[in-house]
């Protein structure tokens, strides 16, 4: 009459989404930027998303073998991949190959092996990589190609093969003829020459909005973001904050000293700031986890990215954001927890 | 103030923090009535079926036995009793499983049914609504009547804590929040009035103004029903308020929050708002003892889930194995997979089906293959924050578990852990698949034993230290005797020089007298 039953922990649910499952939504949320920057920047972007996706994966083998660790399930959690697709988006489509070895080989072995692997990195992998490279390679790590609207040619997929492997075009482009400087390098050094952000902003660099080119990758980024924001795979604190922090203190200065300051939209549609705020900043791991540390989180993020695109070194500031706020998450997230029911 | 919020109750509706909304499969134990299953020929009575210590076995292997007479005494009156569910013969009194994770035993009384389930004479309150609290709470506490909700606290415990304290509200709860159990919607839907002067009774009990049922909002009739029969007996005292249908709201917590938006403090209790907490079915268990003279035998239980032929809300004895209850309800689907006792997100796996019925049983689930947890390797946490969104005690599992995997129990107590309600929330979001409720199950215990283990060496070291205090005391004692001993010797000495001195002044006055010089001057020795 007895009858025997397999045992197992409650809940006796069907099982809710895995890690990987996690990233291949992040990944699948990242596709109509990838399209959108594939579109204006030419096959480059791609190769660079294999490239690195490749020395991600082999550098994430090669530390999972040196810690002693079983290579699955990690190797297949989807999240070096995940940091190979933000870095690649990170860097210019004709970066050496090189750039994208050491920026993995940063970004899995320093930032996220070293402190023990996933879910243990203090630091945003694919930022730390991306800061490595652009400290350790500044001239090739600023080296953007114009976009298709303005630019006299788009290097097409051979072209892009022989740049990035062996450092030389093909005879019918010129190095000088497909990168220029981006719209927030020409803002930096325009504003530092002492002319006005409305002259400056005749530049055919520049569109509705923001960057041309750039103003509608950003808008594909935020598509996905939204979608990823529905899904509940991010919460909206840290994009609301990234970006209202940007426009709230952007606004007042603008109307200001409209010659200096270029206006709010500029500032979220050039650059990296909407591909910052909803996955990079994003990352539950070295961010901070209650709501109000978010909402905090973010916006520093935005915060840091304005003054070191108005006064820093560097046009674009949102990497250096996220990973001085990431020192600061454990701290915020201490004082902001939320109230224990009862207490 | 508080009251105002309680008052309110109905009105205006509150939402506790996080929780799911789940997919609900009640209906599928609905379709039929409640019955019986047959008269099991064997019951196996556990004599520890509540919170609290084991009752006392007062039958022998042979004694005969009557339906509902005491068989399990409670000498501390901590515990409750327990008596035999049907009439027929004591066959063993030993030691068994009693349906537990872990296996454990416990002792249980086996009675061999006779089949007349015969019963004694009863002997019910003679007017409850006239009688004192303190009778109706003796008479709720002979009968053995425990929260029927899962936490099986003794009623006439709770009764007695809350009417000190001050108690003005009783809640029922009929706020079944797991998926597929339905027993308390059956018992409401067939026997509103029942349920309704259970909670009379209660307020009674307790010495509450006003009653409360909560019903979830998805329950269709048996709200009217409750209210109908409310308005038939008379007392407008119960209300009837429909919630939301949210896990896990049938938390005593949860509840209060939902309908006073009040939080009970941290290491409190209800009472300390003045509001009792009681499930449905243990309202109609403290009805029938008070009314009807019967003690605790029986209770609805629902038999479902996809392993199950034709689920249903049975009406089964206290001590009726589980396998007979499936049987009862069609028996296994080939499919079976899982037998959960409870619902599936706090319930927990049994090994086989052979354990009995105890007064927590409210659920029978068989589950087949697809809707359990296949067995997954365990991932790193990656903060997602998923559980701290879905937790209904606003804490953060992400940072408990880290504390508690690195021994860091001090930590976890101070970011709430003891406020963890373990209704499996996290667990059932969790994407790296950490069995975050049963770390929190473990750092609880680990930190109560290990507060236990330092208060037990707090002990010891007082009584060390009293016992060196002693000692010490003892040593001064001992010195300052032999110091008066000594200052004793040395005056004795004293006296005796003084003695001779006087004696020698005394023969040299004599001297003098006789005509001969003076001898000695005075020394300068002071007299005393």
């Amino acid at each position: 009459m007895t009858r025997a039953f397999s045992s197992g922990p409650a809940p006796h649910m069907p099982a809710p989404p895995t890690v990987a499952g996690v990233m291949t939504q992040v990944l699948i949320a990242l596709v109509p930027g990838i399209i959108a920057s594939a579109w204006f920047f030419g096959p480059g972007v791609l190769v660079q998303i294999v490239l690195a996706s490749g020395f991600a994966l082999a550098f994430e083998a090669l530390f999972l073998r040196c810690r002693g660790r079983a290579l699955q399930p990690f190797i297949s959690d989807g999240s070096a991949v995940v940091t190979a697709v933000l870095f690649a988006l990170c860097v210019p489509p004709l970066a050496p190959w090189w750039v994208a070895a050491i920026g993995m080989a940063a970004a899995i072995g320093l930032a996220k092996h070293l402190y023990g692997g996933l879910g243990q990195n203090p630091f945003n992998p694919a930022m730390v990589g991306y800061v490595v490279a652009l400290v350790c390679f500044p001239a090739a790590m600023t080296q953007w190609l114009s976009p298709r609207e303005i630019a006299t040619a788009v290097p097409d997929l051979a072209a892009v093969l022989q740049a990035i492997f062996t450092g030389t075009l093909p005879g019918t482009l010129s190095i000088d003829a497909v990168t220029r400087a981006t719209p927030l390098d020409s803002l930096k050094t325009g504003v530092e020459a002492g002319r006005f952000v409305s002259e400056i902003r005749q530049s055919p660099v520049f569109g509705d909005f923001g960057g041309r080119g750039w103003e509608w990758i950003a808008n594909a980024y935020a598509l996905g973001g939204l979608w990823l924001m529905y899904r509940r795979i991010i919460s909206w604190h840290v994009p609301v904050a990234v970006i209202g922090s940007v426009l709230l203190i952007s606004l007042p200065a603008w109307l200001l000293d409209p010659g200096a300051n270029p206006e709010p939209l500029q500032h979220v549609f050039s650059g990296g700031l909407v591909l910052g705020a909803f996955f990079i900043a994003t990352d539950p791991v070295s961010g901070c986890a209650s709501p109000r540390g978010r909402l905090i989180f973010g916006a520093g993020v935005g915060i840091i990215t304005l003054v070191i695109r108005r006064w820093g070194g560097y046009p674009d500031g949102v990497a250096f954001g996220v990973l001085l706020m990431n020192m600061a998450a454990p701290l915020i997230d201490r004082y902001t927890r939320p109230r224990v029911y009862g207490r | 103030m508080i009251l105002d919020e309680v008052n309110a109750v109905g009105e205006r509706l509150h939402r506790f923090p996080g929780g799911l909304r789940l997919r609900h499969h009640k209906q599928v134990a609905c379709q039929q009535p409640v019955e019986r299953p047959p008269l099991p020929a064997v019951l196996v009575v556990p004599m520890r079926q509540q919170a609290g210590p084991e009752a006392t076995p007062v039958v022998s292997v042979g004694d005969p036995v009557l339906k509902g007479q005491l068989i399990g005494g409670d000498p501390s009156g901590l515990g409750a009793r327990v008596h035999a569910p049907s009439s027929g013969r004591v066959t063993a009194v030993e030691q068994r499983r009693i349906g537990h994770p872990t296996g454990q035993t416990g002792t249980c009384v086996v009675i061999k049914t006779d089949g007349l389930d015969e019963w004694p004479p009863t002997e019910p309150v003679p007017d409850w609504r006239e009688a004192c609290a303190v009778d109706l709470q003796a008479q709720i506490q002979a009968a053995g009547v425990v929260g029927l909700g899962g936490a099986v606290f003794p009623t006439d415990r709770k009764l007695d804590g809350g009417r000190a304290a001050g108690i003005h509200t009783v809640i029922i709860n009929g706020a079944e929040c797991e998926p597929w159990i339905a027993c308390d919607e059956m018992l409401m839907r067939e026997h509103p009035r029942r349920v309704v002067t259970g909670t009379l009774v209660l307020m009674r009990a307790a010495g509450a103004e006003h009653g409360v049922i909560a019903i979830e909002d998805q329950m269709g009739a048996v709200g009217a029903a409750l209210e109908r029969a409310a308005v038939e007996l008379g007392d407008d005292r119960v209300r009837v308020v429909r919630i939301p249908t949210i896990y896990p709201e049938g938390g005593e917590r949860q509840l209060i929050q939902t309908l006073t938006g009040l939080e009970v403090p941290a290491g409190g209790l209800p009472q300390d708002l003045g509001i009792l907490c009681q499930n449905v079915a243990t309202a109609d268990a403290a009805r029938a003892a008070v009314i009807d003279g019967q003690p605790l035998l029986e209770r609805n239980v629902t038999v479902t889930g996809n392993g199950v032929a034709r689920p249903r809300v049975l009406r089964a004895l206290l001590g009726t194995p589980v396998g007979e209850l499936v049987t009862a309800a069609g028996g296994y689907t080939p499919g079976a997979a899982r037998l959960v006792i409870g619902g599936p997100m706090m319930g927990y796996a049994l090994h086989d089906d052979s354990e009995p019925v105890v007064k927590a049983t409210n659920c029978v689930l068989v589950l087949d293959q697809a809707e359990i947890r296949p067995t997954q390797p365990e991932m790193p946490c990656i903060r997602c924050g998923e559980c701290a969104r879905v937790c209904p005690a606003r804490l953060m599992p992400q940072d408990l578990q880290f504390f508690i995997r690195s021994g860091q129990l001090d930590s976890a107590t101070d970011i709430g852990l003891e406020a963890c309600i373990e209704c499996g929330c996290c667990d059932a979001v969790c994407p790296s698949h950490i069995p975050l409720a049963e770390w929190f199950r473990h750092g609880k215990a680990e930190s109560r034993h290990q507060a236990r283990e330092r208060a037990f060496a707090d002990r010891a070291r007082e009584r060390h230290q009293a016992r060196e205090a002693r000692l010490e005391q003892a040593k001064a004692e001992k010195a300052a005797r032999m110091a008066r001993r000594k200052l004793k010797l040395v005056s004795d000495d004293e006296r005796k020089r003084q003695v001779a001195r006087a004696i020698e002044r005394a023969k040299a006055a004599r001297e003098k007298q006789a005509g001969a010089p003076p001898s000695t001057p005075r020394d300068g020795e002071p007299d005393e």
